[in-house]
C-alpha cells in the first residue's frame, strides 16, 4: 500500500433523542405501528409550515460543543430537493452554506497513539421515511419522517479502517455521554457513510472518492474501509480509473458493490427555507450550554488516571462507554479500592460481559454488589479463589456477596482462635508428621497446611494458618 | 343584498337574524354566479350552522363576537377543515384538509359564517382567473372582460355583492390587482403581519394574506381580528396589532406625506388611469396632505426580480404534490405497470396546468446549480436593494400613491400566448411583495367600459395605519362603494 496515500473521511447521521420532531408535534420515536406519529406538517400536506423544535438545536450545540466546534450565532436552513416517495415534500429540510456547528476536531486513542480528527461542520437536518419494498409495489411508513438529525462531517484526515472505526465509536460514545442520540448502527439512530479515495503516495490533490452507505457495524466499518482501499489501489495499479460513486458493503461477502454513479448524480438547488428565520443562537446560550455539559470520555479518562491512580490503558477502556465508567466508578466509591476494582472489570467482569452480548443496564450483577465483594477480599474474609467463585454466582443470580457467602459456608476463618484450634487438632492427630519435621524433614509442612485447609473445608486463612502451624511446630 | 359589516349588525340589531341573512346569501349566489364562476365550491351546511350559532348567541343574550355572523368567503387557497381545497387546480380537486389554516380558525372565533371557496388562477400563478382548473371568473361590472387575478373571484364575489368580506393571498400584487378590477376595497398587510399556515403556498417569503370588502373599515376590522403572532408560522411577527377598529374616524390629512414615485410616472399608463391618478393625488392634497416626489431607481427591475424569487420558491413548494399521499394520481399511473419516475411524471403532467408548468422549469432553471448566482441569488440582492430605496423613501414620506395597474381588467384571452406581456403589467405590484410592505387598493371611479379604476396606497413596514387614515379620505372623496354593478 505503501504506493498510495489513503484519505478517509466519514459522515455520521446522528438521531437526536427529543420527545417531538424536528419541525412538528408528532412524536420523534418510529418503533410504533407504521404512519402513527404523523401530522399534516410531517407528511407535508399544503399549507403546512415547519416551526422548529428547540430541543434539537439544543442538542445539537451539545454535540458541536463537545466535538470542539464553533457554535454559529446565525445559522439557516436550506431545502435540498430531491422526488422520492419518503420525502415527503419533495425536499428536505437541511442545512447547506451556513451550518449551526463548524471547525472542530476529537481525540481519541488508536492502539496507544493520540490521533486527532478535524470535525468539518455538523448540521442538522430532517430525516425521511422508510421505505419497503414489494416488488410490483412499495409500502412507506411516515413514522420516521422529520426525526431530528444532526450530521457530523469530519475533515478527510484519516488513513485506515481501524482509526475510521475507532473515530466513529468515540463519536458514538461522546453521544451517549451527551445523552442525546442512542447511538444504535445497527436499528439506524447512527448511520455511517465513508468516503475513501487513494493518490500516489506525497501527492497533494485528492484522488476520486468513493461513498459507502449506510454500514451497520464498526467492525464493519474498519472491513468495508479496508476492502476499498485495496479494491482501488488495484483498480489504480493496474492502470484503470476511479469513478465517482456511491457504494454498498455486503458483510457476508466483505465486499463493497456499486450502488449509483454521481455522473448520473442529482442537483440539489440548495437555497434558503424562507418558511424558517436563521436560527440565531446567543452567546448566553451557548455558554449556559457548554457549562451543564456533562463530563466527556477523555475527560473521565484523564480524571481516572489521576483521581484513582489508574494506568493511562484502563482509564481509556473503562471510560470507552458511559454506562461502563459509571459502573466502574461506583464499584470503586464502594469498595475504596480502585485499582482492585478495575483489575476486576477489566477481567473477569468483561469477559463475562462481553461473552453476554447484553447491554450493561441489564445485567444482574449491580456495582454496589462488586465492591462489597472487594471488601471482603480486602478484609481476608474470602480468598481469590472464593472470591471468583461468589462473582460467578453473583453475575449469574445477580444476588448479594454476604448471602452467597453465608448460604454456601463459604466466609474465610480469620479469627485466630478458630484457626489455632484446627491446626492444635492436626497437631494431635499426626505425631509421627510431627516427630518427622520436628527432625528437619521441613518439606512435611506442606503437608500439615493441606491439613489444616482439608479440616477447615478450604475456609482457614491461608496466611494465617502458616503464620500458627510455624509458631507451634517450632515451639 | 349584502351590506359592510356595520350596515349588516344594525341589519341584526333591527331583528333580522342570521340564519336568514345566510340562506339569502345562498340564494343570490346559486342566482348570480352561474355567469360570473366567482365560487368553487359552497360550505352550506357549516355555514348554515355558523349562523345558528349566532342566532342562539343572541338568543341567549352573549357578547357580539367581533365578526359575528358576517358573511365571508375565501379563496381557495385557505385550509377549512372539512372542504374542498383546491388552490384551483387539477392536482387538489379533491383534496379535503382536515385542519384549519390559522386565519380559518381565527375567523370561526369572530363568529363569522364562510360562506365558500372562491375561484383564484391556479395555485395563485396569474392576473386574470383563466388559468383556474375551475374556468375564469368574470368581472362583474363588465362579463366581457376577467376578474383580475389571482384572487379574481373573491374580488368578484364582494363586488357583486354575494359575500360581504373575502380572504385572499397576495404574493405579487393577487389581492390589490382584482381589487381595483373588480372596484372593492383590497389590503394586502405587512409580510409577517398574517400566518401562513394551512394557506397553500405560493412563493413562501412573498405570500400574505389580503382582504377584500366594500369599505376600508371592514378590511381593517378584519385584518385586526386575524392579525398577530402565530406559533405555527416561524414568519409571523410578535409585533403587538394596532387596534383599528377603534380609529375608523375620518382624519384630515394635515401634517400627512405623501410620496409620488418618479418613475412610475414617466410610465406610460392609460388615460383613465393616469387621470383617476391625478385626481387622487389632488383629493389627498385637498385634504392637508403634502404631496413629496420620491425615487426608486432600481424598480425597473423589480418584475424580473419577482419573477425568479417567486417562481424558485414555487418550484420547490410544488414539489409536495407528487400523487403519492394526496393529490391528482393519474389512471395511468398503475401499480406495478409504470417506474417511479413515470409516475410523478403522469402525476405532475395531469395535475398541473401550463401556466404551473411554467412556473416550475422557470424556478427549477433559476435554483439549478451553474444559473443560481446569475438568477436566483442576482434577484435575491436586486430584492435587498428594491427594499432599501423603499425604507428610504419612507424616511420623508407616511405613505406613497401609486397606480395598481397600467391599465382597468383586460379582456377574456387578451394574453393568450402572450405571457411576458402579462407578467409585466404587474410592474406597480410586485415591489410591495418584494419589500414585504403593506398596501391597499381603494376604487375610486370607471371607465367608459364601465370598469372600476382603483389607486395604490404602499406605507412601511407594520404602518398599516398610515394606510387606513389616507384610504379613508380617497374613499370619502370618491364613495366608490355607492356603485353597485348590475349583475
Amino acid at each position: 500500500m505503501s504506493n498510495w496515500d489513503v484519505v478517509i473521511g466519514l459522515e455520521i447521521h446522528a438521531q437526536l433523542q427529543t420527545q417531538t420532531k424536528i419541525f412538528a408535534p408528532d412524536g420523534a420515536s418510529y418503533t410504533e405501528d407504521v404512519n402513527k406519529n404523523i401530522s399534516e406538517i410531517s407528511l407535508g400536506y399544503p399549507g403546512a409550515l415547519p416551526v422548529i423544535n428547540e430541543k434539537a438545536i439544543e442538542h445539537s450545540i451539545k454535540i458541536g460543543l463537545a466535538l470542539n466546534c464553533d457554535i454559529r450565532s446565525n445559522s439557516v436552513f436550506a431545502r435540498k430537493h430531491y422526488f422520492y416517495p419518503d420525502l415527503p415534500k419533495g425536499y428536505q429540510i437541511s442545512q447547506f452554506d451556513l451550518p449551526l456547528c463548524e471547525g472542530g476536531h476529537l481525540e481519541f486513542s488508536l492502539n496507544g497513539e493520540i490521533k486527532k480528527v478535524g470535525i468539518e461542520r455538523a448540521h442538522m437536518e430532517e430525516d425521511a421515511g422508510k421505505s419497503t419494498h414489494r416488488g410490483g409495489y412499495s409500502l412507506i411508513d411516515y413514522n420516521r419522517a422529520g426525526v431530528p438529525l444532526l450530521e457530523i462531517v469530519s475533515k478527510p484526515d484519516m488513513t485506515s479502517g481501524a482509526e475510521a472505526a475507532e473515530y466513529a465509536r468515540t463519536v458514538r460514545s461522546i453521544l451517549r455521554y451527551l445523552d442525546v442520540c442512542d447511538g444504535n448502527l445497527e436499528e439506524g439512530s447512527m448511520r455511517c457513510d465513508c468516503n475513501v479515495s487513494l493518490k500516489p503516495a506525497g501527492q497533494k490533490e485528492l484522488g476520486t472518492k468513493v461513498e459507502i452507505k449506510n454500514i451497520n457495524s464498526f467492525r464493519f466499518i474498519e472491513k468495508a474501509i479496508d476492502y476499498e482501499i485495496q479494491r482501488q489501489a488495484a483498480m489504480l495499479e493496474a492502470g484503470e480509473v476511479i469513478h465517482q460513486e456511491t457504494r454498498l458493503y455486503d458483510s457476508t461477502k466483505n465486499k463493497t458493490f456499486g450502488m449509483r454513479s454521481k455522473e448520473e448524480a442529482m442537483d440539489y438547488r440548495y437555497f434558503p427555507d424562507p418558511d424558517l428565520l436563521p436560527i440565531h443562537v446567543s452567546e448566553d446560550l451557548i455558554e449556559k450550554i457548554r457549562k451543564d455539559l456533562p463530563e466527556l470520555p477523555i475527560d473521565r479518562a484523564k480524571r481516572f488516571t489521576s483521581e484513582y491512580g489508574l494506568p493511562e490503558y484502563d482509564a481509556l477502556v473503562l471510560t470507552a462507554d458511559k454506562a461502563l465508567s459509571e459502573f466502574y466508578e461506583k464499584t470503586a466509591v464502594n469498595c475504596k479500592n480502585p485499582k482492585a476494582a478495575s483489575n476486576w472489570i477489566m477481567g473477569d467482569f468483561l469477559k463475562r460481559f462481553n461473552d453476554s452480548g447484553l447491554e450493561l443496564e441489564n445485567i444482574k450483577i449491580k456495582p454496589e454488589s462488586l465492591g462489597e465483594l472487594i471488601v471482603l477480599i480486602d478484609r481476608g474474609e474470602l480468598s481469590g479463589k472464593m472470591a471468583k467463585s461468589v462473582f460467578d454466582q453473583m453475575w449469574d443470580s445477580g444476588d448479594k456477596p454476604e448471602n452467597i457467602v453465608k448460604e454456601k459456608g463459604l466466609s474465610q476463618i480469620s479469627d485466630p482462635d478458630e484457626v489455632e484450634k484446627i491446626v492444635d487438632k492436626v497437631i494431635h492427630n499426626s505425631p509421627g508428621q510431627v516427630e518427622q519435621y520436628k527432625s528437619g524433614k521441613d518439606k512435611l509442612f506442606g503437608f500439615f497446611v493441606g491439613q489444616v485447609m482439608k479440616e477447615s473445608k478450604g475456609q482457614a486463612n491461608p496466611d494465617m494458618v502458616t503464620k500458627i502451624l510455624k509458631e507451634k511446630l517450632e515451639s | 343584498m349584502i351590506e359592510s359589516i356595520s350596515g349588516f349588525q344594525k341589519k341584526i340589531d333591527q331583528g333580522a337574524t342570521y340564519v336568514n341573512e345566510c340562506e339569502a346569501a345562498f340564494k343570490r349566489i346559486e342566482e348570480k354566479d352561474k355567469d360570473l364562476n366567482s365560487f368553487i365550491s359552497l360550505n352550506k351546511e357549516q355555514a348554515l350552522e355558523s349562523a345558528q350559532i349566532s342566532d342562539e348567541r343572541i338568543k341567549n343574550g352573549e357578547s357580539k363576537r367581533p365578526l359575528e355572523g358576517v358573511l365571508f368567503s375565501v379563496k381557495d387557497m385557505f385550509c377549512v377543515s372539512g372542504t374542498k381545497t383546491t388552490a384551483g387546480s387539477r392536482m387538489l380537486k379533491d383534496f379535503i384538509p382536515d385542519y384549519d389554516a390559522t386565519v380559518i380558525s381565527r375567523l370561526k372565533n369572530a363568529g363569522a359564517v364562510i360562506l365558500g371557496k372562491n375561484n383564484q388562477d391556479e395555485f395563485a400563478m396569474g392576473s386574470t382567473n383563466e388559468t383556474s382548473f375551475f374556468g375564469p371568473c368574470k368581472n362583474p361590472w363588465n362579463n366581457k372582460f376577467v376578474a383580475g387575478g389571482s384572487s379574481g373571484g373573491s374580488a368578484c364575489s364582494v363586488a357583486a355583492r354575494l359575500s360581504t368580506c373575502s380572504f385572499g393571498t397576495d404574493t405579487g400584487g393577487s389581492v390589490r390587482q382584482p381589487a381595483h378590477f373588480c372596484g372593492t376595497v383590497g389590503l394586502k398587510p405587512t409580510y409577517g403581519r398574517i400566518s401562513r399556515s394551512g394557506v397553500v403556498a405560493f412563493a413562501s417569503s412573498l405570500d400574505q394574506t389580503g382582504f377584500f370588502s366594500l369599505k376600508v373599515e371592514d378590511v381593517f376590522k378584519t385584518a385586526e381580528v386575524l392579525s398577530g403572532k402565530d406559533l405555527m408560522d416561524n414568519t409571523t411577527s410578535s409585533k403587538e396589532v394596532p387596534k383599528w377598529s377603534n380609529n375608523l374616524e375620518l382624519q384630515d390629512l394635515k401634517g400627512f406625506k405623501v410620496g409620488v414615485v418618479k418613475e412610475f410616472m414617466s410610465t406610460d399608463l392609460d388615460k383613465d388611469v393616469k387621470n383617476a391618478l391625478d385626481d387622487s393625488i389632488e383629493a389627498l392634497k385637498k385634504r392637508g396632505a403634502e404631496i413629496i416626489e420620491v425615487s426608486l431607481p432600481l424598480i425597473e427591475h423589480g418584475v424580473a426580480a419577482y419573477y425568479l424569487v417567486a417562481t424558485s420558491e414555487a418550484a420547490s413548494n410544488l414539489s409536495r404534490y407528487d400523487g403519492v399521499r394526496y393529490g391528482h394520481r393519474s389512471e395511468k399511473a398503475k401499480e406495478g405497470q409504470v417506474s417511479l419516475d413515470e409516475f410523478y411524471t403522469l402525476n405532475r403532467t395531469e395535475g398541473f396546468g401550463r401556466e404551473v408548468k411554467r412556473r416550475i422549469l422557470l424556478g427549477n432553471f433559476a435554483l439549478s446549480s451553474g444559473y443560481i448566482e446569475a438568477y436566483y441569488k442576482k434577484a435575491c440582492q436586486i430584492r435587498r436593494l428594491i427594499r432599501e430605496d423603499y425604507f428610504k423613501a419612507f424616511e420623508r414620506v407616511d405613505a406613497i400613491i401609486a397606480p395598481v395597474a397600467s391599465s382597468t381588467a383586460f379582456k377574456l384571452h387578451e394574453f393568450d400566448g402572450k405571457p411576458l406581456k402579462k407578467f409585466l403589467n404587474d410592474y406597480y405590484t410586485v415591489t410591495v411583495n418584494l419589500a414585504g410592505l403593506p398596501g391597499l387598493s381603494v376604487p375610486v371611479t370607471k371607465n367608459k367600459d364601465n370598469l372600476p379604476i382603483g389607486i395604490q396606497l404602499i406605507a412601511n413596514q407594520f404602518q398599516e395605519s398610515n394606510l387606513l387614515k389616507a384610504g379613508l379620505n380617497l374613499e370619502d372623496e370618491f364613495k366608490f362603494y355607492k356603485e353597485v354593478p348590475n349583475v
